[in-house]
């Protein structure tokens, strides 16, 4: 089979590296835990799941498109303010506002507000294509221009997102729930497990998606080569929409699972989300699913279980921390090949 | 009249900065094709390390904290040398430190993937950003430094002082403006262009890609260090709010861009077009001037150069 092995392909599998991986992550969480308390190893991992989510768009953006989207943080950021929209405008006019859930903070309207916030902003993912990415690509831009346009469309998004919803903090309607208590005196916000769940779900959703269905193999195989896949008979262009849809559906789930978890939304929710992703992405070799998953709960648990000893402000500096060493002694990433 | 005056002064002095930040950005993004989305990290250490040399030390009764101050003009007074000449060593510093951290920087990115580049620059100007926040020992974290002294403060009455700081900006961003024309003019100026054209072909004709490359990452840094130091000494203000990617990063692309990316000429031109566009329409009646619709529309006209006018006003195809 013809393969140009620079990239790690989509779905590249942790075979080679698989063990020193498992060693690697399970290493590193030990440590982490035993060094310091396990409560937020449990809510650093379950935050990961929610950076998961949104690296792993921006990965399989990377794999499929080939330039670092910048505005995929502003996706996440759509994504929850157009949950909020539902939440707040549409849902109670149909009479179906409520929260507090079972143990949950929120009600089962954010059950319908997220679906509704996925599908929402994949249509402007597409949109975003058809006005300004597709237009580029037609004209074989060079990736780093295309990178340059999505920095654009980061600000303009941001932008409409504080001229609509203002500049302040927001809040879902939700109810007050307590902490959960684990074993090992480990508390944990309900929501969090939500968020934990969900991920799980939308993973294994999409891990059928690329396994089993044509579009899903076509996505890999425009991953892989775009020309060879196009000689196929793949319709490249259909095949690259999909990749928008899937990227901003799952980052769309991330904002809103993460502006439910933090109890609040504000514009800056994704951009400053950022740095953790692309540490995320890197961490795992850009392009690679696997690769952002694993990245991702890393850098979650780094980030939460750095609060022990710094300030919380500094999460960000973490995560760039991560990406910096990564990038200094493998920069291709846990999974990608050697640069 | 004096009004006016004052706030045409303070419009060329912020004038001057963005365009030497751009012609930094120039010789990044326009000359060697490097993207660098982290000006507001250099700009930040340069500011900072100009108003931490300069300011005099803090005073506890005033609640100040950062434990640094170093009164390079009362040093240079007790050392006889007059002129104001502190304020160049000011700059100079300025320039050593952000030249410094772009080296780092680039021994430890410039040799993978382009967009690797990218993404730590967006990371190192964010994690600056943050630390001046967060450690008022260095800074004095939020509440910022602000008693940055004044450059050549003894020349001109206090009303005057902005109309004359616009002037010494002015020369400096000329001054700056020709030793990068001229320098970018050199064979050295053309390899870095060849390397923007097509990296294999100038590695094949036996040019150090990689050390290129640094060379014109850290000149690039050098000079938007500079213009954090002309900033600095201009509003005497410094905070970490004054450095957010929007009006620190951003904004100076779009001017590159919109003026003609690969220019000098360009960058000063898109300055001034973009900067007057901004602070004009900041005197727009009702809605017009809501900050997020001039947010968006800079977005817009990042996106709308890229499609539709790449090469700028002033570019060639």
């Amino acid at each position: 089979m013809y393969k140009t092995q620079r990239l790690p392909r989509l779905m590249a599998g942790p075979r080679r590296s698989r063990w020193l991986l498992a060693g690697l992550v399970a290493a590193s969480l030990g440590a982490a835990a035993a060094l310091t308390a396990p409560e937020l190893l449990v809510n650093g991992l379950l935050l990961g799941c929610a950076l998961a989510l949104g690296a792993v768009g921006l990965s399989a953006a990377y794999g499929i498109l080939k330039f670092i989207h910048l505005a995929h943080g502003e996706f996440m950021t759509l994504g929850a303010y157009l949950a909020l929209f539902f939440l707040m405008e549409v849902l109670p006019a149909l009479g179906l506002d409520s929260a507090g859930l079972g143990l949950f903070t929120f009600g089962y309207a954010l059950l319908l507000a997220l679906p509704a916030a996925m599908a929402g902003a994949s249509l402007a993912a597409v949109g975003l294509d058809w006005a300004v990415y597709g237009p580029l690509r037609r004209r074989s831009a060079a990736p780093i221009v295309m990178a340059m346009a999505s920095l654009g469309v980061a600000f303009a998004l941001r932008a409409l997102v504080q001229m609509v919803w203002g500049n302040g903090i927001h809040q879902y309607p939700r109810a007050s729930r307590e902490f959960i208590q684990l074993p090992l005196d480990i508390r944990v916000p309900p929501d969090y497990l939500f968020l934990g769940a969900a991920a799980g779900i939308m993973a294994l959703l999409l891990q059928v998606f690329l396994a089993r269905t044509r579009i899903g193999r076509a996505m890999r195989a425009t991953a892989d080569n775009p020309v060879l896949a196009r000689v196929s008979g793949i319709n490249t262009e259909a095949t690259i929409r999909w990749a928008w849809v899937v990227s901003a559906f799952l980052a769309a789930a991330a904002g809103v699972l993460l502006a439910t978890a933090n109890a609040q939304l504000r514009p800056e929710l994704g951009w400053n989300l950022l740095i953790p992703l692309f540490a995320a992405a890197v961490l795992g070799g850009m392009g690679s699913i696997y690769g952002a998953l694993t990245g991702a709960l890393v850098v979650g648990v780094a980030m939460e279980v750095s609060t022990q000893w710094l300030n919380p402000s500094y999460k960000s500096a973490v995560a760039f921390g991560i990406l910096l060493l990564c990038l200094l002694f493998r920069p291709g990433g846990l999974f990608g090949e050697r640069e | 009249m004096l009004e006016i005056v004052n706030y045409l002064a303070g419009f060329a002095i912020l004038a001057s900065v963005y365009a030497v930040l751009a012609l930094g950005l120039n010789v990044h993004w326009g000359v060697t094709g490097l993207m660098n989305i982290g000006i507001a990290g250099f700009f930040a250490l340069g500011a900072y390390t100009t108003a931490l040399l300069t300011t005099p030390p803090p005073d506890p009764a005033k609640f100040e904290q950062f434990v640094f101050g170093g009164n390079l003009p009362g040093l240079f007074q007790r050392w006889g040398v007059g002129g104001d000449l502190w304020f160049l060593a000011g700059l100079a510093a300025a320039a050593l430190v952000c030249a410094l951290v772009a080296l780092l920087i680039g021994l430890v990115t410039l040799r993978l993937r382009e967009e690797y580049l990218a993404i730590v620059t967006l990371g190192i100007a964010e994690t600056i950003r943050r630390v001046f926040l967060n450690e008022s020992w260095l800074g004095n974290g939020s509440r910022g430094l602000y008693q940055i002294p004044k450059f050549l403060g003894n020349l001109a009455a206090p009303w005057l002082y902005d109309l004359l700081y616009a002037g010494v900006a002015l020369a400096l961003l000329l001054a700056l403006f020709f030793i990068v024309e001229r320098t970018l003019r050199s064979p050295w100026g053309r390899v870095l262009r060849a390397i923007r054209e097509d990296e294999v072909t100038a590695a094949a004709s036996g040019k150090n890609v990689f050390r290129f490359k640094l060379q014109a990452f850290v000149l690039g840094a050098l000079i938007m260090g500079i213009g954090g130091g002309v900033y600095a000494h201009g509003f005497r203000f410094i905070d970490p709010f004054t450095f957010d990617p929007l009006l620190a990063t951003f904004i100076v692309w779009v001017m590159l861009m919109v003026g003609g990316s690969g220019k000098s000429a360009g960058a000063l031109l898109g300055a001034l077009v973009i900067w007057g566009a901004w602070s004009g329409s900041q005197l727009l009646p009702g809605y017009l001037s809501n900050p997020n619709l001039r947010y968006l529309l800079l977005g817009v006209a990042m996106v709308l150069v890229l499609l539709l006018r790449p090469q700028g006003l002033l570019g060639r195809r």
